[in-house]
């Protein structure tokens, strides 16, 4: 009996299932591209023109040069969580993760599939605010290695983190909770608008547990060639980041947690 | 070669519900079988569990020779479900719906574009392909979930129920292209609420209930068993009073009908011959019900009296 499974099986089913989160996020480019476009334009202008004028260089960066590559790193972040986060739990709500679940496609490909939708949508919505930054600020990169894999690092995680969101979500509004009360509070404290310098001493302490703090301190490191932190230990905490939450993604998968009876 | 062979099948629910108390099936390649019984019967969790949608809790399924315990992929890579629910976008084109679920299955996209065309026109859904989904009726929303079924050329193909809801004339369509397809070599598995469906169609018969199999037979030798049937008879000329029939049992509903019980060894001949000598005239004769739901309903209550 001839059976339809193999490497080139596996990579048809890879790539119908990225192709379908692209065209998913493209076809409603209106509630997903477009608004971090326009509320990354607003703090382009409202925090680094009119306020950030007033506000004195750091680290010989400009207020708004200082900020761009933290509002870069938080719309990658917040896109990508919120792509596989919605896509999923909706492929749940409208019963259509059985299409998957009969298919021969095993849990690592739906993984990394939903993964790199995700990721995709968070890497282009971060293009685009990169651009849009351009328009207010001129941006050096001193190292697009360390620029480009944060992107994608990140990316990855927060794309994995809206999976796991999906996966144990059961209503509409389990999918807004962590953005909205754990994701959004953490971004806010990550050294996105601030240099942890600036900071009085607890506060500084608390914030280095805070992952983001530094995604968004490596990503600004590749940018402007400043950090607050060591970047080889926020590269080795970010990747340790990923490898527990690929297998804790796959664990559930495998094991059909919330997908299956 | 046996194309599903489930064995000792449980399943219990995580609110301890026993939906499956170890069932046994067997179904051969090239087979039309029926599975049958009532609501909450265990039929669904059944296939649930062959398809991968239900987790079991212990026994063995085994697809055309592979375990899914050890060979999952390449099981599944063999089976074609139409699920009772809709399970698709409701936004995504009729077009895309298909190509997607070949995808899924690793067809690579001339051959899924090609087995669309094929299976969009044999549904009727050619025109509409273009469309979201949203836009198709419910009889049409069915047809669109068989013809993805068929989208990865499945050698076992199962059906839950799949003219749920679908008018008589395209019940029809339906069932003269299930048989053409398992003619064909699909072995075809159907639950159905539709008992003149399963005996129209299948050759060979499960019956489930409370999660265990109290039937399985092949259709005909099933049928067979029924120890008698009650055929309604409209005849030309009103009668005031029921006339007597000698052996067989019968009662008059109205003035021009009337019902006779036929058992097992009695003849249909000799009936006729009766009423000819009453000088009843027999414009039309029709089944009370079908065969198989009599049969079906029998067995159900036995299986009841039993469990008392």
């Amino acid at each position: 009996m001839t059976t339809r499974i193999g490497l080139y099986p596996n990579f048809i089913a890879f790539y119908t299932l990225v192709y379908r989160e692209i065209i998913r996020f493209t076809r409603i480019w209106t509630q997903t591209l477009l608004p971090p476009a326009i509320t990354m334009s607003l703090y382009f202008l409202i925090f680094g023109k009119f306020i950030g004028s007033q506000i004195r260089h750091i680290d010989g960066y400009t207020y708004i040069q200082y900020i761009v590559p933290g509002l870069v790193m938080m719309s990658i972040m917040t896109n990508a969580y919120a792509n596989t986060a919605s896509s999923f739990f909706l492929t749940k709500f409208n019963k259509s993760i059985e299409e998957m679940l009969v298919s021969p496609m095993s849990s690592l490909i739906i993984l990394l599939g939903f993964t790199i939708g995700g990721t995709i949508r968070g890497i282009l919505v971060g293009t685009i605010v990169l651009i849009i930054s351009q328009l207010f600020t001129h941006l050096p990169v001193y190292h697009l290695s360390i620029v480009i894999s944060m992107a994608l690092l990140a990316a990855m995680v927060f794309s994995l983190g809206g999976l796991i969101n999906g996966i144990y979500a059961k209503r509409f509004d389990d999918i807004s909770f962590i953005p909205t009360f754990v994701l959004t509070p953490l971004t806010y404290l990550g050294g996105v608008f601030y240099s942890i310098k600036q900071l009085p001493p607890a506060w500084r302490t608390l914030s280095m547990f805070n992952p983001i703090l530094d995604m968004v301190d490596t990503f600004r490191y590749g940018i402007l060639g400043v950090s607050d932190l060591n970047i080889y230990l926020g590269f080795s905490l970010v990747i340790a980041l990923f490898v527990f939450m690929f297998l804790w993604a796959w664990s559930l998968l495998h094991r059909g947690v919330g997908i299956k009876a | 070669m046996t194309a599903l062979s489930v064995q000792q099948l449980k399943k219990v629910y995580s609110n301890g519900t026993s939906a499956l108390k170890g069932i046994d099936l067997e179904v051969a390649e090239g087979d039309f079988f029926a599975l049958l019984g009532q609501n909450g019967a265990g039929k669904s969790t059944t296939i649930g569990i062959i398809c991968s949608l239900v987790n079991k809790t212990s026994g063995k399924v085994v697809v055309f020779g592979h375990d899914t315990d050890q060979e999952l992929a390449k099981a599944k890579s063999l089976i074609g479900v139409v699920p009772q629910e809709m399970n698709f976008s409701l936004f995504d084109k009729i077009s895309n719906i298909l190509i997607t679920q070949a995808g899924y299955y690793g067809t690579p996209k001339h051959i899924a574009a090609a087995r669309m065309e094929m299976y969009l026109k044999e549904m009727s859904l050619w025109e509409m392909r273009d469309q979201p989904a949203f836009k198709l009726s419910g009889g049409m929303k069915r047809r669109l979930m068989i013809a993805r079924a068929l989208m990865s050329a499945p050698k076992l193909l199962i059906l839950d129920e799949p003219t749920a809801g679908v008018d008589i004339e395209l019940r029809h369509h339906l069932w003269r292209f299930l048989k053409k397809i398992n003619e064909q070599g699909t072995t075809i598995i159907l639950t159905t609420h539709y008992l003149e469906e399963a005996e129209q169609l299948c050759k060979n018969v499960a019956i489930i209930d409370h999660g265990e199999i109290i039937e399985n037979a092949n259709m005909k030798s099933l049928i067979n068993r029924l120890n008698s049937q009650t055929v309604v008879l409209d005849i030309a000329a009103s009668l005031s009073e029921c006339p007597m029939l000698e052996d067989y049992s019968a009662r008059l509903t109205d003035e021009t009908t009337l019902e006779v019980e036929i058992n097992r060894g009695q003849s249909i001949n000799d009936l006729f011959q009766l009423l000819s000598r009453h000088q009843i005239i027999v414009t039309s004769m029709r089944n009370k019900t079908n065969r198989l739901e009599e049969l079906f309903i029998h067995l159900i209550s036995e299986n009841k009296k039993v469990e008392t």
